[in-house]
């Protein structure tokens, strides 16, 4: 017994230096290579669709129709993004989108982190039952039709107040942001109460910077949910030209580009494709600039949005 | 991952306050005080208890009373399943009603067929694409574990998360044109001549027997990298032992993946699963709705896309309130015994 405890630490360090691990034997360089060229085949074939469109929308618009276009466009032409950036419609529906992503997520993070703080404290004593109704809403959806009556009796149809107004709790982030302020010392809020604050000053002054890593990943992720979104357009504002979304109106020139696209032509077909018309580019091209005018801004904050993701996550599990 | 991080912080808080004494108020003592207490006489809610906290009251209760607007009061939208409803009638309690005929029109009768189909295509599309995705993001964790140089490994793990981030117009987009002939951008088409596996460019999205395929490997697409996160997190979570231990006994690469590795993500697996497959009726929409056409409707058409262009857009709001009402009624069963299963399946292995 003693014998084995005592060669355990050299045979530990033996069995290491000997394991394949650090050695580049026959098998794993072979593996590692095969694995290597796999996963970057598979890389590559994530990110070709992207890089094919953006090659396509720098691509004179004509010259893109004869097709064989890879990674790098044929005939450079910023044609396309100029006719983008002058259609009144496609400029309007961009602010529309910032705009209702900032208003979304401005509010959602406001009233999330107001109510996760209540639930947070424990001598609240709604704080199970409230919690619970928030909760089922995770699985009770009254449907399509019942949302948009609610809204539609509401007064809301066709105004700014329907895209933030129904999504300002989302019960998911609300637990995520709860879990985290419980997991916060209970001293703090106490101290904060020895020196006189309120629960409305504890939450904004005291509890809200200490919960920024978390309210930055819910931030970030409403954001993106919102800056993606298209059915509240199409279901509560699409007879408004104002209110029109990016994704909207990617979406009708998506719909009116298959419609017409079904026997091959890729031609004509909707009001953004007479425009691309007139404006000597081709309905592919332009879809392909409208396709990288509403996926650029997401892959602008992507990297940030990783790394937020990722601290968050640490800070999360390094808590307590 | 969220669960992963919970339970992280959580445990070594308890444990870090059930050593404090229990006059520190700690949320841990106070647990167990409720716990002893638990027997004895309620404390009760009172007028004064609940004045004490108006604050709180007054943080919690207005958005209380907003998630009941917004969520729970919609289902009076409902009746409308048991009326011939017309908008142009203005209020639903001004229509005429007619009792159960929406229902057998959806299930038995001029529907009936329309409605089966619909069924079929939402649990086809669906099921294919849990499978196909994950059986994708587990192959694609295995492999990624075994990279060891942690640059390239980010890099890898970035570009394979990204299209998670892109909204479904764009996917859709990307995809009809990937689709598409070569003269359009078809670069699927294209490779497929190239290799001389096809003599002619087929039209993908008008071939009904490719759509659930479609569906299926743009869902893999879109999803593959994002779903690795958590099988990623549970390899990691592997006592390391157990690998120098098999080394040690001389099994090779393959053997500890498949004996060790496999093994010990397997929990996770069927936790997953068993989630995912309580959403299986509520899961494909965009897809269908934005490369769904006429020629292909017959395998694309899934309940939502029902919903909203045979109920919305058509008007016949009353039987897409109907098939709403049955979505959200086997969607609630469905969700609720996969969460049981879940948690049962979760204390067995735990024990």
């Amino acid at each position: 017994m003693a014998d084995t405890f005592a060669s355990k630490p050299l045979t530990l360090r033996a069995a290491r230096t000997r394991s394949p691990r650090n050695k580049w034997t026959t098998e794993r360089i072979v593996f590692t290579t095969l694995n290597t060229v796999f996963l970057v085949l598979l890389a590559g074939l994530m990110i070709y669709p992207l890089l094919n469109t953006l090659a396509i929308s720098f691509n004179n618009g004509q010259d893109a129709v004869r097709g064989g276009i890879g990674i790098w466009p044929r005939v450079w032409s910023l044609q396309n993004y100029s006719v983008v950036f002058h259609m009144s419609t496609l400029y309007q529906a961009f602010f529309m989108s910032v705009l209702k992503t900032v208003v979304v997520v401005a509010t959602n993070l406001f009233f999330t982190s107001m109510l996760a703080y209540a639930l947070s404290r424990n001598e609240f004593i709604f704080r199970r039952a409230i919690t619970t109704i928030f909760v089922l809403t995770l699985y009770f959806d009254a449907g399509l039709i019942p949302n948009y009556l609610l809204i539609k009796d509401l007064g809301m149809l066709n105004s700014f107040n329907a895209y933030w107004v129904p999504t300002i709790i989302s019960a998911f982030n609300l637990i995520l942001l709860r879990t985290y302020m419980k997991s916060l010392p209970d001293e703090i809020v106490e101290s904060a109460r020895i020196d006189g604050a309120g629960e409305f000053r504890t939450w904004w002054q005291i509890v809200m910077p200490l919960c920024k890593p978390t309210l930055a990943v819910i931030g970030l992720f409403v954001a993106v949910g919102s800056w993606n979104s298209w059915l509240d357009t199409l279901l509560y504002n699409s007879n408004e030209q104002w209110l029109s979304t990016l994704q909207y109106e990617l979406q009708k020139l998506l719909s009116s580009s298959m419609a017409s696209g079904m026997n091959g032509a890729g031609q004509s077909g909707g009001a953004a494709a007479a425009a691309a018309g007139n404006q000597g580019t081709t309905p592919i091209a332009l879809r392909s600039a409208i396709t990288m005018v509403a996926a650029v801004p997401i892959l602008f904050v992507y990297p940030f949005l990783q790394k937020h993701f990722v601290s968050g996550v640490m800070i999360g599990s390094v808590k307590g | 991952m969220t669960d992963n991080t919970v339970n992280k912080y959580s445990s070594p808080a308890t444990a870090l306050e059930t050593s404090l004494p229990l006059a520190t108020a700690s949320r841990a003592s106070k647990r167990k005080a409720r716990k002893v207490a638990a027997k004895g006489p309620k404390r009760k809610i009172t007028w004064d208890r609940i004045w004490a906290q108006r604050a709180l009251m007054a943080m919690a209760v207005p958005l209380l009373l907003y998630q009941i607007l917004f969520k729970y009061v919609p289902a009076y939208g409902w009746v409308i399943a048991f009326q011939h409803y017309r908008p142009g009638r203005g209020s639903i309690w001004n229509q005429q009603w007619v009792g159960l005929e929406n229902f057998r029109n959806l299930f038995t009768g001029v529907n009936g067929k329309q409605f089966a189909n619909v069924i079929v295509n939402t649990l086809g599309q669906s099921l294919l694409s849990l499978i196909v995705g994950t059986i994708g993001a587990i192959a694609l964790a295995l492999l990624l574990n075994e990279v060891k140089n942690l640059p390239f490994k980010r890099v890898l793990q970035n570009i394979t998360y990204m299209p998670h981030f892109l909204s479904w117009v764009i996917v859709a987009s990307l995809a009809s044109v990937a689709l598409s002939l070569p003269s359009s951008g078809g670069f699927i088409n294209q490779a497929l001549l190239n290799l001389h596996l096809i003599d002619h460019p087929i039209l993908f999205l008008t071939q009904p027997n490719y759509f659930w395929q479609i569906v299926a490997g743009t869902n893999l697409w879109k999803e593959l990298g994002w779903n690795t996160i958590l099988y990623l997190a549970a390899i990691t979570a592997i006592d390391p032992t157990l690998y120098e231990a098999a080394e040690v006994d001389g099994a090779g690469r393959y053997r500890k993946m498949f004996n060790i590795t496999l093994p010990g993500i397997r929990p996770t697996i069927i936790v997953l699963l068993i989630i995912n497959s309580g959403w299986i009726l509520s899961t494909n929409f965009e897809l269908p709705y934005f490369l769904g056409n006429g020629l292909v409707s017959e395998r694309a058409q899934t309940i939502d896309v029902f919903v909203l262009r045979y109920g919305y857009q058509l008007g016949n709001y009353s039987v897409a309130v109907v098939a709403g009402i049955f979505k959200t009624v086997v969607a609630i069963i469905l969700v609720g015994s996969a969460n049981l299963a879940a948690k049962r399946f979760n204390q067995e292995t735990l024990v």
